[in-house]
Order: structure tokens, then sequence, then C-alpha cells
């Protein structure tokens, strides 16, 4: 510890745990959008990673509110935010956006979008898959072409409704920080909005990831025209993320407020390597620049035209550096608004246990946790299949990787 | 003296002729000179039960309350009675470090420069040659009549009472510590026993019967002073008319109810 | 109403649109949850929640029947009238008794069993008369290693009247932060008494007896005045022209008067 802290204050109190909550929900609210592009703004070329993506979502969710059970001082009195929600209070809304996204968004538009072929495996399977997928169905056996047409809209609608659900989903996280007008690194506007764009650019990433990941373990051709595709909007999103960073970034430094000094003296210190090596040059401006340079963003030509195969092993790359940014993002925010004191004289460590379930290892669980939770429901709901549509046509050599 | 029983004055003979009369008349008047003080014993008693004698039996009407707190930071010396007091009275956990009310030591030398540290630590390294000013500020919660810690308390496990204080659940707290990282002055911690958030409570057991907070108590140089914020005659009331009172952090519109005199620009 | 699951056809001759099989599974799923709600919501709510506010009313009253460990000093005027006579006339008439005999508490509900604790070691007292600089200009302060080094503080000061028995005779006692200051300046043999004059009276009650401050520019220039006697070493100013508006102490500090 260096200057002064309130004694209170020597000690953090939210930690790695409270880390992995707004990566996990990032990557949830990113993979929606990402199926959203699709469904609602029929980008035909990313239609392979639709189901695929909508299962990762889905399999980050379940695990989200785990971290912040695994937190609580008292976790078996945590339905008391169903219960008694101050209506005032942006973490109480967790339980009812969570459990809305949950069951009226995800679950449902899984479901609509699965149901014939829920309705097709439950006459097909044997044991007791058989009757799992009886019980998904919900007895709703009806396959006629009306009932389809009105799956389909149906699974358009919640998609629709399902985007701004997103925002909301991983923008109050963003909120809860960004209100608190007693922490000055905090306390921002644009705290909510950067934290929904770095969301969207982990999902898109972690998606890519997947995807290829996927395609490798079945061995499959990666679809190079749908890798392309999602390799154009990480950029993209990239792209804004960065200019809001920075704009944020910005405005600190010209406005110079009080704070300006302890926050200064924190983030060329303390943060020095999560946030300006990590977050902003590696995870960030490099894979911005690569991007750039080898995705057919512009006009579907490249600036530096790179053959299939080896721009499937930048993407991947690129890809994995964007996680490690865009987990120091949060990391920065959690716990550098944490390592200085309100009273702006002071700077504190932050101490990561190894053992113990705020630790390195019960994290490092619970974010292979979801892999191994999609991996279960790959088995169960194979994403290989259109749900919805037939497959796009696509140029032949396109396809090869 | 009239006699609770029988309605006749002590001593008073009925008018009969009947020769028997003087003896019952002795006996009653006996009778009264033995009733009449156990009755009024009872009337006292019914009286005490009342609440109309003894004002500690009296019920307490928390709407009848406002509380608050001065701190005179040109009267502490430092000496950190305070914090042992609330310590002991209140049960704080040792192990931790952890306070409900702590004091600062201010020292601004000739280069502009203040150091600050609190007083159980050991005092800052400068040459007294260079001092400027230097004080101790104690610090405590300030009870906000605009609490944000309320104000995000997923819950409601934290509230302000009818009479102005901030209090905890611990009953129902869940220990998110989202109403630590809300306070702008650091006066909250998670107690590490019941894993739950706890502080400065300005000893409602305390006030609740007529006493004041611990640290209060036990202040030697008399630079707290507690009372009620709307009483015209009170040791408060006397301070907010006479000081220049400040509080802690204004601009972020917590409305602390506890009111510094004489305090420097410094203290954050 | 019969529904035509495997031809699909549309059933609707009367105009009437039938409800997909898919809304009428889920909106018993939905019901069946909204009553799960319902029905927790009733039971586990605690029964007191939201009678004053948003929270557990009975908390107020749990949080107000903790036990009490400091007893107030009116609780010891019950017993002790005596040091209560002493005390409230003496210079620690503000001083809580329990500020030095600690929670009593229990001492007043038991008063033969349980006993506070008397302070009599010497170094009791330093923790607030100890010299620190950071303490308030006039509050009595002694430098505990010169101070009649050794003896308990009680052999001459009566806790409950703890006037000294003769006053002091150094400024330093009190002022300790002046004195330092002086004595490591170019003032530090010009003694207090040469700038003020302080009566008995203010050693005794200071703060309505307070010493003189000078009042000219001329008592200064009877050392600093270019014409002035003494010692080259001291410097020298010309009255006439050096801040001629200002009181010499407006802007020099007796003591520490040094400008570099």
């Amino acid at each position: 510890m260096t200057g002064y802290m309130y004694p209170n204050e020597i000690e953090l109190q939210w930690s790695l745990l409270i880390v992995l909550y707004p990566y996990i929900t990032g990557l949830v609210a990113g993979a929606f959008i990402l199926a959203s592009l699709e469904r609602v703004f029929n980008v035909r070329e990313v239609q392979p990673t639709y189901r695929l993506a909508l299962l990762t979502a889905l399999a980050f969710l379940l695990v989200a509110p785990l971290p912040l059970l695994a937190h609580l001082g008292h976790p078996g009195r945590s339905f008391e935010i169903f219960l008694t929600p101050n209506v005032r209070s942006a973490m109480a809304m967790f339980g009812f956006i969570y459990a809305w996204y949950l069951m009226v968004v995800l679950l449902l538009e899984i479901w609509f979008d699965y149901r014939q072929d829920l309705v097709e495996w439950s006459t097909k399977a044997k044991g007791l898959t058989r009757w799992f997928y009886r019980l998904m169905t919900l007895g709703a056996t009806d396959v006629s072409p009306r009932a389809l047409r009105f799956d389909a809209t149906a699974g358009r609608i919640i998609t629709i409704v399902g985007i701004p659900s997103a925002f909301l989903l991983h923008g109050y996280v963003g909120f809860i920080f960004g209100s608190v007008k007693a922490n000055p690194w905090w306390n921002s506007v644009l705290i909510p909005v950067v934290f929904l764009f770095s969301a969207i650019v982990s999902g898109i990433a972690a998606v890519l990831l997947i995807y290829v990941a996927s395609c490798r373990i079945r061995r499959v051709q990666v679809d190079m025209l749908c890798l392309d595709k999602l390799g154009s909007f990480l950029f993209y999103a990239l792209t804004v993320d960065f200019s809001l960073e920075m704009l944020d970034f910005i405005h600190r430094l010209y406005a110079a407020e009080e704070s300006i000094k302890i926050l200064s003296a924190m983030v060329t210190s303390r943060l020095f390597i999560s946030l300006v090596v990590l977050q902003v040059l590696l995870g960030t401006l490099l894979p911005l620049l690569v991007l750039a340079v080898i995705s057919p963003a512009f006009e579907r030509r490249a600036i530096v035209p790179v053959p299939p195969a080896w721009r499937r092993r930048i993407f991947v790359v690129a890809a994995l550096l964007v996680q490690v940014g865009i987990f120091c993002t949060r990391w920065n925010v959690v716990i550098g608004g944490q390592l200085f004191s309100k009273s702006l004289r002071g700077l504190t460590v932050f101490k990561l246990q190894m053992y113990g379930l705020e630790g390195f290892w019960v994290s490092l669980a619970l974010l292979l946790l979801p892999l191994a939770i999609l991996v279960v429901l790959i088995r169960l709901l194979p994403p290989w299949t259109n749900g919805h549509a037939a497959p796009a046509p696509l140029n032949a050599e396109a396809r090869l990787s | 003296m009239a006699d609770a029983g029988t309605g006749r004055q002590a001593g008073q003979v009925r008018q009969t002729g009947d020769p028997t009369n003087a003896n019952l008349d002795r006996r009653d008047f006996l009778k009264t000179c033995a009733v009449a003080p156990i009755a009024g014993v009872m009337l006292y008693v019914v009286r005490v039960a009342a609440g109309e004698g003894d004002q500690r039996g009296a019920a307490y009407k928390a709407t009848d309350h406002d509380y608050g707190m001065a701190v005179d930071i040109s009267k502490c010396i430092g000496c950190g009675r305070c914090a042992e007091a609330c310590q002991i009275e209140n049960d704080v956990p040792h192990e931790g470090g952890y306070c409900r009310t702590w004091v600062g030591r201010y020292v601004t030398t000739i280069d502009s420069e203040t150091i600050v540290q609190t007083i159980d630590k050991p005092k800052p390294a400068v040459d007294e040659k260079t001092i400027l000013r230097t004080f101790f500020a104690p610090k405590l919660c300030n009870h906000c009549a605009k609490p944000p810690c309320v104000q995000v308390c997923p819950v409601g496990a934290t509230f302000i009472t009818q009479d102005g204080v901030v209090l905890v659940d611990k009953e129902y707290c869940i220990g998110c510590r989202y109403c630590i990282q809300a306070c702008p002055y650091g006066a909250r911690y998670l107690d590490p026993r019941s894993k739950t958030a706890d502080k400065c409570t300005f000893c409602y057991h305390r006030v609740t019967r007529g006493l004041v907070p611990a640290c209060v108590e036990v202040c030697p140089a008399g630079a707290r002073i507690f009372g009620e914020l709307h009483d015209r005659a009170s040791p408060l009331a006397r301070y907010l008319r006479f000081s220049k009172l400040q509080v802690l952090k204004p601009h972020l519109n917590t409305e602390p109810k506890v009111y510094y005199a004489n305090l420097d620009g410094e203290v954050r | 109403m019969a529904q035509d699951d495997r031809t699909g056809g549309t059933g609707d001759h009367h105009g009437r649109r039938r409800i997909p099989q898919q809304v009428t599974r889920l909106a018993v799923l939905l019901l069946l949850f909204a009553v799960a709600l319902v029905v927790a919501r009733h039971y586990l709510i605690p029964p007191t929640f939201g009678e004053i506010g948003h929270y557990r009313a009975a908390s107020v009253g749990e949080i107000a029947a903790r036990p009490v460990k400091y007893a107030g000093r009116e609780a010891c005027a019950d017993c002790h009238q005596d040091v209560i006579e002493v005390h409230s006339r003496g210079r620690h008439q503000f001083v809580g008794c329990e500020a030095c005999h600690g929670p009593a508490a229990a001492h007043a509900t038991n008063p033969t069993d349980v006993k506070p604790r008397v302070p009599r070691e010497r170094d009791f007292c330093p923790r607030c008369h100890e010299y620190d600089a950071s303490r308030p200009t006039g509050f009595p302060q002694i430098e505990q290693a010169t101070h009649n080094a050794g003896q308990p503080c009680i052999t001459c000061h009566n806790p409950h009247a703890p006037a000294p028995p003769t006053l002091p005779s150094s400024c330093a006692a009190c002022h300790g932060e002046i004195a330092r200051a002086k004595a490591a300046s170019h003032h530090a043999t010009v003694p207090c008494t040469r700038c003020h004059e302080a009566s008995d009276q203010h050693r005794d009650v200071p703060r309505a007896n307070p010493p003189t401050k000078p009042t000219t520019r001329e008592f200064c220039g009877g050392c600093h005045g270019k014409d002035a006697g003494g010692p080259p070493e001291i410097a020298r100013v010309d009255l006439a022209r050096h801040g001629q508006r200002f009181l010499c102490w407006q802007c020099h500090y007796p003591h520490t008067p040094e400008v570099r």
C-alpha cells in the first residue's frame, strides 16, 4: 500500500469472481447479437454459426450466476433479490433481467428454432434421450406448415426483442459500475456503452473460436465466407469499441478532474501491464490492425490478400488476443476501481489467491465449465443443420480452406 | 386524607346514638390508617406503569427524533479513544483493521504537500520545521439523508430509520458488498464473522435509551457532539448555530448529517 | 374444438383462429411458474418486511436491543457523588468517567463484583497529554521523557481535578509546538515574555485571559530597525520602506521568522 487509504479500503471487496461475471455475460450478449445478425439482418454468410452461437450463449448464461453465488456472503439468501428487490438498485435488476433473458429470450428462441428437429428426434431416438426430446417438445408436436410458419415468425420476433434484451443483460452490469458516483474510475456515462461493445467483440470472437474448433473436431472444412464475415464484424465491433474507450480516456485526461492524479498513478503503476499492454496494445490495437489488413471487409477485398489457411490462423490468433483483451478490460474496471483510495491519496495492491472460492483455480473452472456444458448441448441439440432456413448457396471455391 | 374505601374522612365519627358505633369507628379509623397508605402506593405504581413518572420506562417513538452529529476539528487531539470505545461497545472485529470510526492525521508542509495517515499507523516522517498546518480529523459514517448505500442495496437490507440513522439488517444482508462500493466515505466494511455489511450505527442501541454514542461519551476533548438536528436547544444546536460548518464531499449530494466545524480543505 | 394435427388443416371453418399448440403449451408453463412465484413470495418474504419502508421492520428493534457496555457519566453520579463534586470543578470536567475508567455498564449493574479499571501507570496519561505537533495549540502537553521522569502522573496531579500543583512556569507546557519551532529558529534566545504579556490568570483560565501581541511596527523595529542597536547578525530593514501598511507579524511568523 502506498499513500493513504481509508482503513476499510485496504482489502478489496470485489475480486476475480466479479471480474468473471461481466466477462461471461458479455460473451452471452455478444454471441446472441451475432446470432441475431443472421436472423434479423439476414447476413446469410454467418448462417453456419447461427445455432452454434445460440448454444454458446446458453452454455455461458447457465454458468453466469455461479461466480455471483460463490462471491456472496450468504448465497443461501440470494433468492431475496426475487422476493424484495429494491427497484432503485441496478443490482436488483439482475434477477429479472437474467430470468427474462434466459427464459423468454434464449430458451424460447432455441425452442422455436429446434422444435421441428425435436419432434423428429423424439420419434427416432432411443432410450433416455427419447424421453428428453419428448419433454423438450412440451407436447407441441404439430409440425404442419402452418405451425412451422408460426415457429419462424415467433423466432424472428423473439430475436428482435432479444437484441435490446441482450443490450440490457450486459448494459445493466455496466450501469452497476457506471452509476457509482463514489468511485471516479467507475463513474462514467460511457461505461455501460463500452461494456456493451466489448461484449459484442468478445462474443463474436468466442463464436469464431468455437466454430473453428468445432470444424477441426468434426474434421469438416471451415466455411471461409462465414469466417471472413465473422472477421469483418469483429473488425467493425473492435473499431467502435476502441473509439469509445479512447473517447473515455481522452475525456478524462482533458477534463483533468481531481481524481486524475491518483488514477494516472494507478494506470502507470498498478495497471500498466493489464491495461496498457494487454488491453490496449495486444488486445485491441494489434487485432484491429491485423484485421484491418487481412480481413476482406472492404468490398470483399483485403488490403493485403492472404491465402485462406493463413487467414484462418490469423483470425484465430486475433480472436484469442481479443479474448485476453476483453478479459483485461473487465479486470481493469473491477479491480482497478478498488486499487485506489476514495480519499484520492493512496494505492493498494490486489493479492490474487490461488485456492479458495475467490481463487484462481475456481475461476478457471468456471471459465471452462461453459465449454463442457456446450459439449453436452451440442450432443443433445446438434447445431449443424439449419433450423429455419435452407443453406445459402455458396461459391464452391470460397468454401475451401 | 380521603379514605379510598368508604369515602369518609379519617377519624370521622358516625352521627348515631348507637353506643357500639364508637368501637366500629375506631376500627374503621384503624382500617383507614392502614389502607390509605397502601392505596397511595398503589396509585403511585399505577402512575409509573403508565409512564408518567420515570422517563426510562416510556416507549420510544422514532418519528420524534432526527439524529445528527458535529465534529470539531480544532478540538480533536488524536488520542483514539473514540475508535477504541466503538470497538468495545459494538464488538467491531479486530482482525483486518476494520473501523466503524477512525481518526486521520493531516500534515501540510511548506511545499504544499499533504500527508495523511490513520493514527494507529506510525507518524509520517516529516521534519517539524517544514510543517505548515497539521491536525486530526475523525471520520465515521455520515448517516446521509440521501444515502447512496441504501440506494444500491439490491434486497433492502440496509435502510434509513425514521429517526435518521442508517442501519444494516444482518439477518437479511446477502453480502454482495455493493453498499461498501457505493459509500464515498469508506465507512462500511464486510464483517468477516457474519459475512454481512457492517458500519457505524450511531450506537442506535444507546441513543434509543437516551444515551449518547460511545465515541461521543469517551471523547476527552469534546470534539464530537451528538444530538437532535431539529431541537432549538441542545449542544448540537449551539454548534450548528455558531460554527462554520462543512460536510465531506458535498458535490456528491449525499447530504451527510455529520457536520464538521473548522474543517480544512485538505480533508477528503 | 377438433385439432387437426397431422394434416395441418386450417380447421377454422367457422372463422375462428386456432391458438397454436406452441402457445398453449407455453402458456401452461408460464402459469405454473407464476403460481410458484406467488406461493414462494407468500411464504418466503419475512413477516415485517415493508411495514415502515423497504426493509424488515423487526430489525430496528433487534439492533436497538443490543447490550450497552458504556454506562454514560450520568450513571456514575448515582453512587460516586463525592468524586463528581471534585471532577465537575476541575480541568477534566468535560472528560467522561469512562474515558479513563473504561466501559462501566457491567459495574453499574453489579457494583460489588465488577470493578472498572483504575489507570495508575505513567504511560496512561501521555496518550492524551504527550506532545504531538498535530494537537491543537494550547492543549496542555508535556514531553514525557523530561517531565518528572519515572514518577506516576498521579503523584502530583489528581486525575479528577488535574490542575498542576504549581502553575506552569514555562509557556512550553501548553504551547509545545510554538516552543519547539522557536527553539530551532533565529528567535531561539528571545524569551516568550519579550513579546507577549501573559497574566497569571492566563495560566489558570487560558482562553478567557489571552496574552498580548505587539501592536506596532516599531516594536520589532527595536531590534530590526536600521538604526537599532544590538549585534550585527540581526537582520535589519528600513521600516519606512519595508511593508509599510502591515504589522510585521502579519507576514513574518515570529516563532520561525526565517524568510528562506
